[in-house]
């Protein structure tokens, strides 16, 4: 858009592409992209300085289904393309699309890297716990003894658990979500919000090859016990009445879940959420019987293709304005005559 | 060393030699690399031409003594035209035992050695695998030797500046150099300022050095010295008029890079991922940031290609700079950059292989990985560079067929060009023919494959245009939309397509025509990438026996140049001079069902002129028989 046009109030129509969309009926991925598709008006996102990069596997065919820019990498790389997309062009708002597979097992390096080096975009981790797209292998955040055909007895791997690796990687912002989470939304706001890198686990359910595998968390009988969602300087409670909540055990060092009013457990007993605290975040990681969702982690810290910009700024200053002629002669030169 | 007539009819002080070749050659911390640098500087500004070939272990700091550890660095100069750093070395300097082990070899008979006695104990002889002193034990007769305790003098030179005695030693090359400096009447200034400026922070480290270069200049001006050595004159050559440098491979690649995208008025970003012997482009590039360079220290190889691939799917010129092992790591990535058409360079710095191979030696074994190692049909140009100065203009090329295509490309230069200097005359920047990029922004009918009816190249739309936001990715794409498709016809008609764009350029190239001598008759010899300088200095000595013999190059390994079925077909045999065993042999038999022949030496070295000439000669006799 030229500077002069009136602003454009988008909605989720402008971003939604005139694909047909293909992931399996009952996909997680269909909520996810509905979640995207609304959201992104809402942050004042244009579909022309949008860019989503995916890898491969089903959650990476998701920016076909954008009408933003959209490039489909190959297996693992995803991060890697974007840090080139952003650094080329920083004015872009610039989203990863991976999987558990895409980004933890064949990618995992790339996505230590871009959350360590803290490039400034969203990463969205489809995390399902199964390879869909080849049909059914165990994947990298696949419990011990998930039955698959690669795994006939029960696979043997020691999952990986993403918002831990995302925080042993540095990354300066870790949420978590789920598929049909009516707080997905809020989990992407304050991704996009973030500066930085922001990693957004989003647990997803596969129906075809690891159905129900997130029932307990997602199921809206059972849900309410199971997840915590966190919201900074407040304590940390859940359940139906909000009667649960989180007690900091300082023998074991660890958290633990308590009920208010039983065993002598007070308000004042849980702990309050600070998602500036690294020690906490790492303890939300991986709780007995609830999920943490929401913000685990929020820090800032430099910006890498800000660094970088800053560098270029520094060398025309330092070296001033680029002279062809004058690079060539840098150093000792001789005439002939 | 050849001796000019004009020598023995003019006695001088100095005997004028035509051409000499020096191999300096010590361990690798004796500074040796420096040390040949510095006298390729002095010997540029005695207005020589030039060729030089550094030679060093894949070991940073070897054990002290090992022959393992023996870092060599060779000049060839001359009163004339110099292609190559020479075959045998008129001149050896041995810093240590193990120097002399591993050159000894090499150097002519009656050839000058100049030795450093000072370094001959009993250990270092071992070390280096002598069971006597080679220098006692007249195995070492054929040569005129100059034995020298360059230790000792060294430490004499330097023993009023008060630097510890480890210091102090370590400025025994500059003593080699200051005697060098004397024997071939070179000028010690540059060198003096040189370690000014790069001992700043030190000053007593620059005046010992300056100290002993000095004093080893003063002892060849004092010393008598043995019978049959005395100093040199090689005069200056009839180079074309103009400015010149000296410029190694990897700096010409790395300047051609940056004034490539200046043509194309595109930002540049080198992704890469440190690798023996293309790091240098890396440092190289991350200095020249002023020039909208941005460079990417990557995690690995592939994430240096992806983001790469990235930059320029954003609107930058995206390059990527690796050997063999690393565009191993990159082929998936290339073949995305091929099915989304993204211009992308690939520079690949050849060493040996196999796997880790060869690091620091050079060889021409990636041919095939270029033309056609992906998975998939994926052409791509190739492009390979002859001379370290040619470096430069390969480099511009490559950006130009990358954006005028929508296509990776692949500049193959190797470990031989990269670390060799060569007088280099300046370009002239203002003949350059600028071809400035233009962004496809016209929304109307637009989809991301629409193409250029004459280069069949895509339009490139980039992110932040209204209107055209679209996806690309490696799925197989609907040629008339875009969009992902599996339809039978439609693939098969857009592998055409790739394989016509990248054929095509063969159009936009200049046709095949023989660098030496007749465009038909007996013998074609034909070469690319770094042989161009020995096999042109063969085919000349072969031509001057009156063979016949002709020598045509190639720059452009895919597509070749148009006519060259028919120039091969000129003549009756056909021979292949390669560092390989015989890629482009197979290459041009393939594509042209010619008897061609493959002549095949991996060594790790470059070719030797007279290694060359010889086996075209045998060649020659056989079919004479």
């Amino acid at each position: 858009m030229s500077p002069n046009s009136p602003k454009k109030a988008y909605t989720r129509k402008d971003f939604t592409s005139d694909q047909e969309v293909r992931w399996c009926p009952g996909c997680g991925d269909y909520a996810i992209l509905a979640a995207v598709q609304r959201t992104l008006p809402s942050l004042g996102s244009t579909p022309e300085n949008t860019v989503f990069i995916s890898g491969i596997g089903c959650s990476s065919r998701f920016p076909y289904y954008m009408n933003t820019y959209g490039f489909h990498t190959i297996h693992g790389r995803a991060p890697a393309v974007a840090t080139g997309v952003k650094l080329a062009n920083p004015e872009l708002d610039v989203w990863v699309i991976t999987g558990d597979g895409d980004g933890l097992s064949i990618g995992g390096n790339h996505l230590l890297h871009v959350l360590r080096r803290n490039v400034d975009l969203q990463i969205m981790l489809f995390n399902n716990q199964i390879y869909g797209l080849t049909k059914g292998q165990y994947s990298p955040t696949s419990q011990l003894g998930k039955v698959t055909p690669s795994s006939p007895l029960g696979s043997v791997d020691q999952p990986v658990v993403p918002t831990r690796f995302a925080l042993g990687a540095g990354a300066t912002f870790v949420a978590r979500a789920f598929d049909v989470s009516k707080k997905l939304p809020d989990a992407l706001m304050a991704a996009r919000e973030h500066k930085g890198a922001s990693f957004i686990e989003i647990l997803q359910n596969c129906p075809v090859f690891n159905d129900g595998v997130f029932d307990l968390v997602t199921d809206r009988k059972t849900g309410p016990v199971h997840q915590l969602w966190l919201e900074h300087g407040q304590p940390m409670r859940f359940g139906a009445n909000s009667e649960k909540g989180l007690r900091f055990d300082a023998k074991t060092l660890s958290l633990e879940v308590v009920t208010i009013g039983e065993n002598g457990v007070t308000e004042q007993d849980i702990v309050i959420h600070d998602e500036t605290n690294h020690q906490l975040a790492w303890m939300l990681t991986d709780l007995p019987d609830v999920v943490a969702l929401g913000v685990l982690y929020r820090q800032h810290s430099p910006v890498y293709n800000e660094s970088v910009a800053t560098q270029q700024e520094l060398a025309k200053e330092r070296f001033g304005e680029p002279d062809l002629h004058a690079l060539l002669r840098q150093g000792h030169t001789w005439t002939v005559t | 060393m050849k001796t000019t007539a004009a020598a023995r009819v003019q006695p001088s002080p100095r005997e004028t030699l035509d051409s000499v070749v020096i191999r300096f050659a010590g361990d690798s911390g004796d500074g040796m690399q420096l040390t040949g640098s510095q006298f390729t500087t002095a010997t540029a500004d005695a207005g020589n031409d030039l060729a030089t070939f550094p030679d060093f272990p894949a070991e940073i700091r070897a054990p002290a003594g090992t022959t393992y550890g023996v870092s060599g660095y060779q000049i060839q100069f001359a009163s004339h035209d110099v292609l190559t750093p020479g075959d045998a070395p008129d001149v050896l300097v041995a810093m240590n035992p193990a120097a002399l082990k591993v050159n000894s070899d090499a150097l002519k008979p009656g050839g000058l050695l100049v030795v450093n006695t000072g370094a001959f104990s009993s250990n270092n002889l071992k070390k280096a695998g002598y069971d006597s002193n080679p220098l006692e034990d007249g195995s070492m007769d054929r040569f005129r030797i100059l034995p020298l305790d360059i230790n000792k003098m060294t430490l004499d030179a330097v023993k009023d500046v008060g630097l510890s005695s480890k210091e102090s030693n370590r400025c025994k090359n500059m003593w080699t150099l200051g005697l060098m400096y004397w024997l071939f009447g070179r000028e010690r200034d540059e060198t003096v300022s040189w370690l000014e400026s790069k001992f700043a922070k030190s000053p007593k480290v620059a005046a010992a050095n300056i100290a002993a270069l000095n004093a080893g200049h003063i002892y060849g001006e004092n010393a008598e010295l043995p019978h049959g050595i005395h100093a040199y004159e090689v005069p200056a050559a009839h180079l074309t008029p103009g400015e010149y440098r000296n410029v190694s491979g990897n700096e010409a690649t790395a300047w051609g890079l940056v004034t490539g995208a200046q043509l194309a008025d595109l930002k540049m970003m080198y992704g890469s991922y440190p690798i023996t012997p293309a790091s240098s482009l890396l440092h190289q590039l991350a200095r020249l940031k002023q020039f909208g360079v941005t460079t990417f220290q990557a995690e690995d190889e592939i994430a240096a290609v992806a983001a790469a691939v990235g930059a320029s799917f954003s609107g930058s010129l995206g390059v990527t700079g690796t050997s063999g092992p690393g565009v191993a790591l990159k082929s998936e990535t290339i073949g995305l950059a091929i099915a989304a058409e993204l211009p992308l360079v690939i520079v690949n710095v050849q060493r040996g292989g196999p796997s880790t191979g060869l690091p620091t030696k050079t060889e021409q074994s990636d041919l095939f990985q270029a033309v056609v190692g992906r998975n998939g049909d994926a052409p791509l140009v190739v492009l390979a560079a002859a001379t370290p100065g040619d470096c430069y203009y390969m480099a511009i090329e490559a950006v130009r067929m990358a954006v005028k295509y929508m296509t990776p490309v692949i500049l193959l230069t190797d470990g031989y060009l990269a670390n060799s200097a060569e007088p280099w005359p300046l370009p002239d920047l203002d003949a350059l023919q600028p071809f400035p990029v233009r962004f496809h922004r016209d929304p109307e009918g637009f989809h991301p494959f629409l193409r250029d009816e004459q280069t069949h190249a895509r339009v490139w739309a980039v992110p932040g245009t209204p209107g055209l936001e679209h996806r690309i990715g490696g799925l197989e794409k609907d040629r008339t939309t875009g969009h992902i498709s599996y339809e039978p016809h439609n693939h098969h008609r857009m592998t055409k397509i790739r394989h016509q764009k990248v054929a095509g350029i063969a159009r936009d190239i200049e046709r095949a025509k023989v660098d030496q001598g007749e465009a038909e008759g007996d013998l074609l010899v034909v070469g690319w990438g770094s042989t161009y300088g020995a096999i042109s200095q063969a085919v000349e000595v072969l031509r001057g026996r009156g063979h016949d013999v002709s020598h045509l190059h190639l720059r452009n390994i895919w597509p070749l140049p148009e006519g060259l079925g028919d120039l091969l077909r000129c003549f009756n045999s056909v021979l292949v001079p390669e560092l390989n065993f015989g890629q482009l042999t197979m290459l041009l038999r393939a594509e042209f069902l010619v008897p061609a022949e493959s002549l095949t030496r991996v060594t790790g070295q470059p070719f030797r002129v007279a290694g060359l000439v010889e086996a075209v000669e045998e060649r020659l006799q056989r079919s004479a028989e």
